[in-house]
């Protein structure tokens, strides 16, 4: 299963050099942090990537964990552990990386409760030598969901434009920012990248037809075609959770009005016919709902309806105006754009309780979504006048920012699990 | 194709008549000038003759603004344009072998996909003054660039205002 998922992403990595295209400051801190140590790898001095670093700068990230110097202390087996040594922390993490004679790496490690001195993960894991930083991430992945209940995200990916002047990059990178690899390159306009639930592909709008024009995309054989080119714009695509329909946006008819499509463009089907501007269409995570902006109220506010179409109910009430909906994977809330005061922030709402929580601060802050554990926000915002990445834990305590060595950065979109 | 050329010209020209913007302001390439094909210039001047007495290419007419500027979220053509934008619609109307592009805009204000679609009620709006005033719906067509081509950048009103605009662009 874990070898699975990572020839998987590797797949989707190809063989680019591995480099930092992020600088990232993170602020704040979770209220519980769980103290842990990683010691070095026995072994990992000889490996492009320092695999213990990878693992610390997750669990770092996430603003869950503390990290505890391991203070020049190096125990590579259980054997070798003095619990006394390291009572500061509730986790030990300890393991060694060996380059096997057919140039593979394998790599062990061991995850110890160092209160009650028991081990609570154990792994070997072979893999090809540039593979190092996925299996890093999956250990990572590993402490964070024994620690947390929840499924880690390290290994995921995300999806955001890079603008350089005319040039725009559609950009597929590690949730941390690294492994950047471009997936198209062009002189126009990109906007709008929506996963396909399997991660296998990318729809997405871009104006090289002189409008914007729907196209999908497989992330494995880069190859690409139209998904609808309609007279007028056809534009934000969202696919449906069994990756059987997306939602578009086309102006074909009139105002901009959501249809349905299915992924060979076949199947076209209107589902929302008010006057107003229908948008921004997010299926819920069980496929039976689809939450969407629109402007039939007078100002720009998020509605629910049936994702085959009929009643569409107001969900957003507070601020000026609230855009760019998308469903937290857990199906109970919501995150969006909220505008209030010439201000743009990131909020979530849940839909039983309807109650509003602002998660940021700086008031230039668009197109959130959510990592697929929903306890991360990923959205676009500025930083000394440049577009940059940055997330938001979902109870707004930690915040981080990418920083990208070049370009503005906009349109980004957190992916799936990797199944 | 000399029609192409011609018209390919006479936007180039008319873009450099209508240059009253600011400097660092690039102006998006009208379609038809992407699409045309590479002719000779030497082809002109033969074309240039008929079309001199066209208002369009009159510097001082109302024809050579072609730009609508609209208010924040608002796509409601307003009275200060509305004689230009007639003017367009009755030159329209005059010349049925003329076409245009309404070309709608935005500010960089609230998210992309909703201003794309701002843009593309900005275009319609426009258009429905242009019908108003004469001219026939086929010849023209509307599109939405919404955020994604700003005229002019900065994050201040200045430039928003700059890009919460229509563009009347002549094929």
């Amino acid at each position: 299963m874990i070898l699975r998922n990572i020839c998987l992403v590797f797949l989707l990595c190809a063989a680019l050099p591995v480099q930092a295209a992020l600088d990232i400051e993170i602020t704040g801190a979770g209220e519980h942090q769980i103290p842990i140590s990683i010691v070095p790898f026995a072994g990992e001095e000889r490996l492009t990537q320092q695999i213990s670093a990878v693992i610390a700068n997750d669990l770092k990230r996430s603003g869950l964990f503390r990290l505890i110097d391991p203070a020049g202390k190096a125990p590579h087996e259980i054997r070798d552990v003095v619990y006394a040594d390291w009572a500061e922390a509730d986790g030990l993490t300890i393991g060694s990386a060996t380059v096997l004679p057919d140039g593979r790496v394998e790599v062990k490690f061991r995850l110890l409760d160092t209160h009650k001195q028991t081990q609570m993960l154990g792994q070997s894991v072979a893999s090809k030598g540039d593979q190092v930083r996925a299996i890093a991430h999956r250990i990572a992945d590993m402490i964070y969901e024994k620690f947390t209940g929840d499924a880690g995200v390290f290994s995921t990916r995300i999806t955001y434009v890079n603008r350089e002047g005319r040039v725009n990059r559609l950009v597929v990178a590690d949730s941390d920012g690294y492994g950047e690899q471009s997936v198209l390159t062009l002189k126009e306009p990109i906007m709008s990248p929506s996963w396909s639930p399997d991660g296998s592909h990318l729809a997405y709008v871009t104006f090289e037809q002189g409008r914007a024009v729907i196209y999908v995309q497989s992330l494995f054989t880069r190859q690409r075609f139209v998904l609808a080119a309609f007279p007028g714009s056809n534009s934000a695509p969202a696919w449906s959770p069994d990756g059987k329909q997306l939602a578009i946006v086309l102006t074909r008819d009139g105002t901009s009005a959501i249809y349905l499509v299915h992924p060979d463009g076949t199947g076209l089907r209107r589902i929302t016919f008010s006057d107003a501007i229908d948008t921004e269409p997010s299926f819920s995570p069980d496929g039976r709902f689809l939450i969407f902006s629109s402007d039939r109220g007078g100002s720009v506010q998020i509605y629910r309806m049936p994702a085959d179409g009929g009643y569409a109910e107001r969900v957003t009430f507070d601020g000026n105006n609230n855009y760019s909906p998308r469903y937290n994977p857990d199906g109970n809330s919501f995150v969006f754009m909220h505008s209030s005061g010439g201000q743009f922030y990131i909020a979530t709402q849940d839909f039983q309780t309807r109650q509003m929580q602002v998660l940021t601060d700086v008031g230039w802050e668009k197109k959130p979504s959510f990592a697929p554990n929903g306890k991360l926000v990923l959205f676009a915002t500025e930083s000394l006048g440049r577009g940059i990445l940055a997330t938001v834990s979902s109870d707004g305590r930690v915040k981080q920012k990418m920083i990208p060595q070049q370009g503005d950065i906009r349109e980004p979109m957190w992916g799936p699990f990797l199944k | 194709m000399k029609r192409l050329t011609m018209s390919v010209l006479l936007i180039s020209m008319l873009a450099a008549c209508a240059s009253e913007k600011p400097a660092e302001v690039a102006p998006a390439a009208p379609a038809a000038a992407t699409e045309a094909p590479a002719a000779p210039v030497t082809e002109a001047p033969q074309a240039v003759a008929p079309v001199a007495v066209d208002a369009l290419n009159d510097a001082n007419s109302i024809l050579a603004k072609r730009s609508v500027f609209f208010d924040f979220d608002k796509s409601a053509v307003k009275e200060a344009d509305k004689p230009m934008v007639q003017a367009h619609g009755q030159y329209l109307a005059g010349h049925a072998d003329r076409k245009v592009v309404v070309e709608g805009n935005t500010d960089e204000r609230g998210s992309s996909e909703y201003n794309l679609a701002l843009g593309n009620r900005r275009a319609e709006s426009v258009k429905k003054v242009l019908v108003l005033s004469g001219a026939k719906a086929a010849q023209i067509s509307t599109s939405s660039f919404g955020e994604e081509k700003p005229r002019a950048s900065g994050h201040n009103e200045a430039a928003w205002s700059q890009n919460r605009r229509a563009d009347i662009v002549y094929k």
